[in-house]
């Protein structure tokens, strides 16, 4: 096309200047024995004719050549080529199958196995941990994706599970949108979402390196991890290696909200949660954090961070919760990785909880302090292209030093706070990025338990659509 | 006492290690692999600082998202990217993490390679029964010279947009890569016109677009179906093309398993050839123009049976 209106420019531009040739020659002209001047464009149009036929010869000539020529040459950009119009786009793919408007996955992540121990839900707390001898549905999370318009992404993640009982329950895990082109390196998300405190809490199952979740999540967070509806900022720094602030305010109340208002009628360290309104933004949740990450090597890279969630707790209208956390990710993958593999990676989460309980209303308990405290450890080793071993260690415990007799173990209200070890060495087998076959024992030791107890768990997931990408 | 001592000594840190703002008129370029890097570099000069996010020796296809690329996403003016699939996997979450609008996808800054680029393998539908397939087709383009041209032309094309003064700069940068390219392709084309037809066996579909260029033929590869690892039998099935064939040529790449490359290449006296499609992958490699050369000089070395 372009050599179309090439061609055709050219031949007005040399018939108007023909034209205009011949207009100039006309005054002064039809003197006799002077050659006609219309004869005379007629034979300098005759020429441009020849002369655009020969070329016209030519080209085709070059293109039967170049049709010829095997294999199928794309031609080379033409003579100006920064000028040249860009190629229309075939697709854009990044972040996006690029074929629809969002992106839809289907996780299915399934337990099957036994324990020594009855009652499976008191010995792992988390909400998508193997609940019952036998099989358990762990998880099965439909993922909706995709960017919203140009200053909006947004996602959601909708739970189902079906209970040891059988029922079926549908959850909305997180939905929310974020900001993709706020000024100064600021990110807005807002909807309801996992709280950005530490490192596994914001990550979702299928991620997880294990079968369960760390004991200190299960009881600082509840079965379902810290998440609810709010608004999180957070400011990427101007430092030349990663920095990166968060400030979270979500609702405090909800059954994901265990060690803060939680759901009335429930129970915190044996006091009955009670109802409390909202007077103020102190009664949010409010969860800082800040991250930094540094390259140790070109095969090294090391994120830390430190978090933090407070807020009111629902034992009356003085109660009060503040959660601190440290947590480490330390990762080495070979230079040469096929597939990802090999690699070794450590975490490791520290956290502390303080919780002011007030004295119940009818005054049978009164006002009380707890301090408790749980972290875990953990190494994967990816040795070969689709297999990692790992082992992770857990602690949790704590005192109760403003309460009355002191001891938990006399205390039945305080078995929350009692010191409990478990130690869970793991297999896991990726067929693909999409499917997984993982095996893994628990060892688990408690001043709750009258033995220890020993578990083993074979979890199997599969992924259908799109694989939303890992974050670091 | 203690938050009083550590807020000053935070605020020192970040004052000593801010980034310096506004050191020169250069474009900040981030290029997913090397022979986006490589590219950028011979088309930008030193108009233009290039970082790459995947190593030239790793898996193309597995790639960590590192927090420290966020920062280089954060501060780019170009982000270069291949397309078709091959940095879905660890592209999108730095890209949501840089929160910067001059990269993001559709602006001016975003170079998506692909475009214009006519890609082999598409597959007939999306079904991942058939392996790792790509929907928009084979991503591994660049190891095809003329490919490069398109997109050599289409960051010259960017760059100008974005840094108007390195416009003669670039044009002339183009041009001198334009001419040598064509001259190394005649070179190419004949050293390896005698073994027009020819096939050769690799682990995975990288070097389909080579081999077309080249008058070779790469249809046979350790891989069962792209990204399944190989099994037995079809191991099996391989060497037995191999032999009733005469496929004397395997190539691998550097981060592929060579074991099994070297455990198919001995049944029957083939050769393993370590090729790379990333520029820095191997010795000699830097340019775009040396990392086909390279190749090009090790697959005719092997096909003739020489060194």
């Amino acid at each position: 096309m372009k050599l179309n209106s090439l061609v055709a420019s050219a031949t007005f531009a040399a018939l108007s200047f023909a034209a205009a040739g011949g207009a100039q020659s006309s005054p002064a002209a039809p003197a006799a024995g002077q050659p006609d001047p219309v004869a005379q464009l007629r034979r300098e149009i005759d020429d441009l004719r020849a002369d655009y036929a020969q070329r016209i010869a030519a080209l085709e000539a070059r293109l039967a050549a170049l049709a010829e020529a095997p294999p199928p040459a794309p031609t080379p950009p033409p003579v100006a080529p920064v000028e040249t119009p860009a190629p229309a786009p075939v697709t854009v793919l990044s972040g996006a199958g690029g074929k629809n408007y969002l992106n839809l996955s289907l996780d299915g992540l399934f337990a099957a196995g036994a324990s020594t121990a009855p009652d499976v839900p008191a010995l792992e707390p988390g909400g998508h941990d193997p609940a019952q001898r036998g099989f358990t549905v762990q998880n099965l999370e439909m993922v909706l994706e995709g960017a919203v318009d140009p200053y909006f992404r947004a996602q959601a993640n909708v739970i189902l599970q079906i209970s040891p009982e059988g029922e079926s329950v549908v959850e909305l895990e997180e939905a929310y949108a974020t900001t993709t082109s706020l000024p100064h390196g600021f990110q807005l998300k807002v909807g309801q979402f996992f709280t950005e405190f530490g490192r596994l809490n914001p990550s979702h199952p299928h991620a997880w390196d294990f079968v369960d979740q760390p004991l200190v999540n299960g009881r600082f967070f509840g079965g379902d991890g810290l998440r609810s509806v709010g608004a999180r900022i957070s400011w990427l720094l101007p430092t030349n290696f990663y920095s990166e602030a968060y400030l979270t305010l979500q609702n405090s109340q909800g059954e994901t909200l265990s060690s803060f208002r939680s759901v009335p009628g429930e129970s915190l360290f044996g006091r009955e949660i009670v109802e409390r309104e909202v007077k103020s933004v102190s009664d949010l949740l409010l969860a800082p954090r800040y991250a930094a990450s540094f390259d140790l090597s070109d095969t090294q890279t090391l994120l830390v961070g430190a978090s933090a969630a407070l807020g009111p707790n629902g034992t009356g209208e003085n109660g009060k919760t503040r959660i601190y956390g440290v947590d480490g990710f330390w990762k080495w993958k070979a230079a040469n990785a096929f597939k990802g593999f090999p690699f070794v990676k450590v975490q490791g989460e520290l956290m502390y909880r303080d919780l002011y309980a007030d004295a119940s209303p009818d005054g049978a308990q009164p006002s009380a302090s707890f301090d408790d405290w749980g972290g875990y450890l953990q190494i994967n080793w990816g040795f070969k292209p689709g297999y990692v071993a790992g082992l992770r260690f857990d602690s949790v415990g704590g005192d109760s030093g403003g309460l009355e007799g002191g001891d938990p173990t006399d205390n039945p209200d305080t078995d929350a706070l009692r010191r409990r070890i478990r130690l869970s060495p793991v297999l896991t087998w990726f067929p693909t990025e999409y499917s997984k076959l993982r095996l893994q024992y628990n060892f688990d030791r408690g001043d709750a338990f009258v033995d220890d107890e020993h578990s083993l768990w074979l979890q199997l997931e599969f992924l259908l659509g799109a694989h939303s990408a890992h974050k670091f | 006492m203690r938050s009083g001592k550590l807020l000053p000594s935070l605020l020192f840190a970040l004052a000593a290690t801010a980034a310096p703002s506004g050191a020169a008129a250069d474009l900040k370029v981030v290029a997913t692999t090397s022979e986006y890097a490589a590219l950028a570099t011979a088309v930008g000069g030193d108009r233009v600082a290039v970082t790459t996010i995947a190593k030239p020796t790793e898996d193309p296809h597995f790639v960590d998202a590192r927090p420290s690329q966020i920062v280089a996403m954060n501060r780019a003016d170009v982000l270069i990217e291949g397309g078709a699939e091959l940095e879905i996997g660890w592209l999108p979450p730095l890209l949501d993490g840089a929160r910067n609008p001059r990269i993001l996808v559709g602006a001016p800054g975003h170079v998506v390679a692909s475009e214009g680029i006519q890609l082999l393998d598409i597959p007939a539908a999306a079904d991942r029964s058939q392996g790792d397939t790509h929907l928009a087709g084979n991503p591994h383009f660049m190891l095809d010279p003329e490919n490069a041209r398109i997109v050599a032309t289409h960051l010259a094309r960017v760059f100008t947009a974005l840094d108007p003064a390195g416009k003669s700069a670039f044009a002339a940068n183009l041009e001198a890569f334009d001419s040598a390219l064509t001259a190394r392709m005649q070179e190419w084309t004949a050293a390896l016109a005698p073994f027009r037809g020819r096939q050769i066996v690799t682990y995975h579909p990288t070097w389909r677009y080579f081999c077309r260029r080249f008058g070779l033929e790469a249809n046979t590869f350790l891989e069962p179906k792209p990204g399944i690892p190989p099994s037995p039998p079809h191991l099996a099935a391989v060497i037995a093309k191999m032999a009733a064939e005469n496929i004397r040529v395997l190539l691998l790449e550097p981060y592929q398993p060579r074991k099994t490359a070297e455990s198919v290449a001995a049944h029957n006296g083939a050769r393993v050839v370590d090729v790379c499609q990333f520029p820095g992958a191997l010795p000699g490699t830097e340019t775009y123009l040396d990392l086909i050369d390279t190749n090009v000089k090790r697959i005719a070395g092997a096909l003739a049976g020489g060194n």
